[in-house]
């Protein structure tokens, strides 16, 4: 018979080490291949969410020995250092240039980019849209927070109407700010591009989905098909002005219904479902 | 060995493949263009990749990723295009990556833009400057080989003449000894191993802590790189007639041969004239200007702007002589750098008038009247 | 006095200091098993996750949580866990 404990008027089940009952790993701290978990990101940041969601297929497809991750300007940026995977820094909006050379000079090579919204759609459209347009082999990752988090909150291209930010203090306003570009929309369009989703790591079941939608960007790469593309919306209740606990909320009820969940492009063979 | 009649851009394009440019990304601008027309032929068919990127900034891009790959790699454009280019060639030369980079300038306006680092911060980049095909066959070697050693960006200069003037040339590979080993390179490898590689301007090993990149000590180290490979470089320069001249010109580039000339045709009719071209513009062959204006009465510097390189002259010359700007704007309507000024005549007519001032009985700021014919 | 008992077929490590308190992991789990100290704080000042009896090893605490704060196991046999008394 296993005893709990009696903690603040409660009781609860002891859970400083493993258990001494027979059982199995499920999930561990961090995955192999995230080296140190600990960061300053923000309470309640939705990156490193998606970065352990990212790193876990790496892991699972077996890739890690021939990867290589080129990082954008940004929060995640603090994830560059901490990851037992090839890492190569590029600026703000140039990750996909830096990852096409790379891809070209190393087409054994599997390359992906961690770039936030304001780094890929803001200072780095065109690198985005030209890679996607030459279908370059290589998977771009945008983590969408609707903000540029490192710089204290302002708002980006994908910045929805109504969202206050550092640069938008009473909503964004389509007349005063303009509309927000659905990347990952744009990017569908393009012949270059095979495959193109858009998930979310604000609940447990979003994080499957996403890590299924990670999971088809690398394999499209794996079997040369051309640009693959994952937007992941993330929490950023420091951005957006919202207690932790309500970020996910707030990223369903905001951000979620402009820039709509779903696999967009499928060229290995599902059908769209958004 | 064959010598072929090569305009420079091809020329140029032969000898980044025969230095073992693997990588070449560009974008279309006069008159870098041709070097991109050549590499996009010749480099597929040595096994090599050559991308039209859709601007500057994501050619010296590409050619970053490649060359983090440990592949030889190199990129160009105009003084417009290299403006674009600026920020990533600063932090290339942090992320301490080997790069070539082409300025095929206007004119000779980038003087500035290329010595001054050609990035923001503390970024020193090495600058050759050929002044005709065979010599930018020797430096584009060159250069690939003090990149590679120095793990830095290095600039060649040249300018429309050299782009599109073709003269007989053997483009034959350089002998710079053994390339240095890139254990630094990426290529997924040391994933899963406990140490998988950066490569990075923030830093140059992963912290694998909580509190991330010191850029203040990653900063330290790379000036302290910087300086260990200015003082490894040896400043390149060409002297001719300075022992006893009572003038000598600067120059650098395409106008330096006119220089030559210039010098050459005085100096057969007696004129005490002699020339200093730099051939590295940085590190500036300071020492080489300084010898040459030992005993001379001026410094004359010639070069199509409004006046760059005179003050690195100036610091090299300091007090030991007269330093006067002979040079100047000279473009015809295009803004190509086609110069009118371009001409022997032209600069026989300037260097006389310096000569006849400084030999002239009352003299300018107490030069001595000397008796044209006598020694010294 | 008779003691309650109540079954779980997973359970959780928590790594108290990685907490940043942001509660996602309250919300994200479905049996509703986790819950915040009202006193307790760590090393760094944050409240942290408590575990009631039920868990059912589904791993979702571990998957939301930006902090990497949750090793998560799967009993090879459901364990009855006795309710300490008041």
């Amino acid at each position: 018979m296993s005893r709990m404990l009696r903690v603040e008027g409660r009781s609860v089940v002891p859970t400083a080490q493993p258990p001494e009952e027979a059982a199995r790993l499920v999930e561990d701290f961090t995955p192999e291949l995230i080296d140190v978990g600990a960061h300053h990101l923000c309470p309640g940041c939705g990156e490193p969410v998606a970065m352990r969601t990212a790193l876990q297929v790496v892991e699972e497809l077996e890739l890690v020995k021939r990867t290589i991750a080129v990082f954008g300007i940004g929060c995640y940026t603090a994830f560059s250092n901490n990851l037992d995977v090839e890492v190569l820094q590029a600026l703000h909006g140039r990750a996909p240039s830096l990852a096409t050379g790379v891809k070209r000079a190393r087409p054994d090579t599997v390359v992906f980019t961690v770039q936030g919204d304001g780094d890929m759609v803001n200072e780095g459209l065109q690198e985005v849209v030209h890679t996607a347009a030459r279908g370059e082999n290589v998977t771009c990752i945008m983590l969408n927070n609707g903000v540029f988090g490192e710089t204290g909150g302002h708002m980006t291209a994908t910045t929805v109407l109504g969202q206050r930010t550092k640069t938008s203090l009473e909503g964004r306003d389509a007349a005063a700010h303009g509309r927000p570009i659905l990347l990952a929309s744009l990017l569908a369009q393009l012949d270059g591009a095979a495959y193109v989703a858009r998930g979310a790591v604000n609940s447990a079941g979003n994080v499957a989905r996403t890590k299924r939608m990670l999971r088809r960007a690398f394999e499209t790469q794996v079997a040369g098909a051309g640009f693959s593309f994952v937007e992941i919306l993330t929490m950023c209740p420091t951005g957006w002005f919202v207690e932790t606990r309500e970020a996910p909320q707030y990223l369903a009820e905001n951000l979620g219904v402009v820039h709509t969940g779903g696999v967009l492009k499928d060229a290995l063979g599902e059908s769209p479902t958004s | 060995m064959t010598r072929r009649l090569l305009e420079g851009s091809e020329a140029i394009a032969d000898a980044m493949i025969a230095a073992g440019c693997r990588f070449f990304a560009g974008y279309p601008m006069t008159p870098f263009t041709e070097v991109l027309e050549h590499m996009a032929r010749k480099l597929p068919a040595v096994g090599g990749v050559c991308m039209n990127a859709e601007s500057e900034l994501e050619a010296i891009g590409m050619a970053w990723g490649a060359a983090a790959t440990g592949t030889p790699a190199a990129t160009g454009s105009t003084g417009q295009g290299l403006s674009l280019m600026q920020e990533s060639l600063a932090e290339i030369a942090l992320a301490r990556l080997p790069l070539v980079v082409l300025n095929m300038a206007r004119a000779q306006g980038d003087y500035f833009q290329a010595t001054r680092g050609a990035g923001h911060g503390d970024t020193r980049t090495p600058v050759f400057a050929p002044a005709d095909v065979p010599e930018a066959v020797e430096l584009v070697q060159r250069a690939f080989d003090v990149s590679a050693r120095w793990r830095h960006p290095v600039l060649v200069i040249g300018d429309y003449y050299l782009a599109h003037t073709a003269q007989a040339v053997n483009v034959r590979a350089l002998d710079v000894g053994r390339r240095p080993p890139t254990p630094w390179a990426l290529d997924g490898s040391s994933g899963g191993t406990g140490g998988a590689k950066l490569v990075s301007f923030l830093g140059s090993a992963k912290q694998r802590d909580d509190v991330g990149y010191d850029l203040a000590d990653h900063y330290a180290a790379c000036a302290t790189a910087s300086a260990e490979m200015m003082s490894g470089i040896a400043p390149l320069a060409e002297s001719a007639f300075t022992d006893d001249a009572d003038v000598v010109v600067v120059a650098f580039g395409t106008p330096a041969r006119y220089v030559g000339a210039a010098v050459r045709a005085l100096r057969a009719e007696g004129a005490r004239v002699g020339y200093v071209r730099p051939i590295t513009l940085y590190p500036f062959p300071s020492d080489a200007v300084r010898t040459a204006a030992q005993g001379t009465r001026v410094v004359a510097v010639y070069e199509n702007n409004a006046g760059q390189m005179v003050d690195d002259v100036r610091l090299a010359v300091m007090e030991r002589a007269e330093v006067r700007f002979i040079g100047g704007l000279s473009l015809d309507s295009s803004g190509f750098g086609i110069a009118p000024d371009l001409d022997v005549a032209v600069m026989r007519r300037r260097i006389t008038q310096i000569l006849e001032e400084t030999t002239a009985p009352e003299g300018r700021r107490g030069a001595a009247t000397v008796a044209t014919g006598g020694g010294r | 006095m008779t003691t309650s008992r109540v079954s779980a077929r997973g359970t959780v490590v928590v790594d108290v200091d990685a907490c940043k308190g942001c509660e996602l992991c309250v919300e994200a789990c479905p049996p509703d098993v986790l819950v915040m100290t009202t006193h307790a704080v760590n090393e760094r000042g944050y409240h942290y996750p408590l575990l009631l009896a039920g868990c059912t090893g589904c791993g979702a605490c571990a998957q939301i949580c930006p902090d990497f704060v949750f090793q998560v196991y799967k009993f090879e046999e459901p364990v009855l866990f006795e309710v300490a008394p008041p």
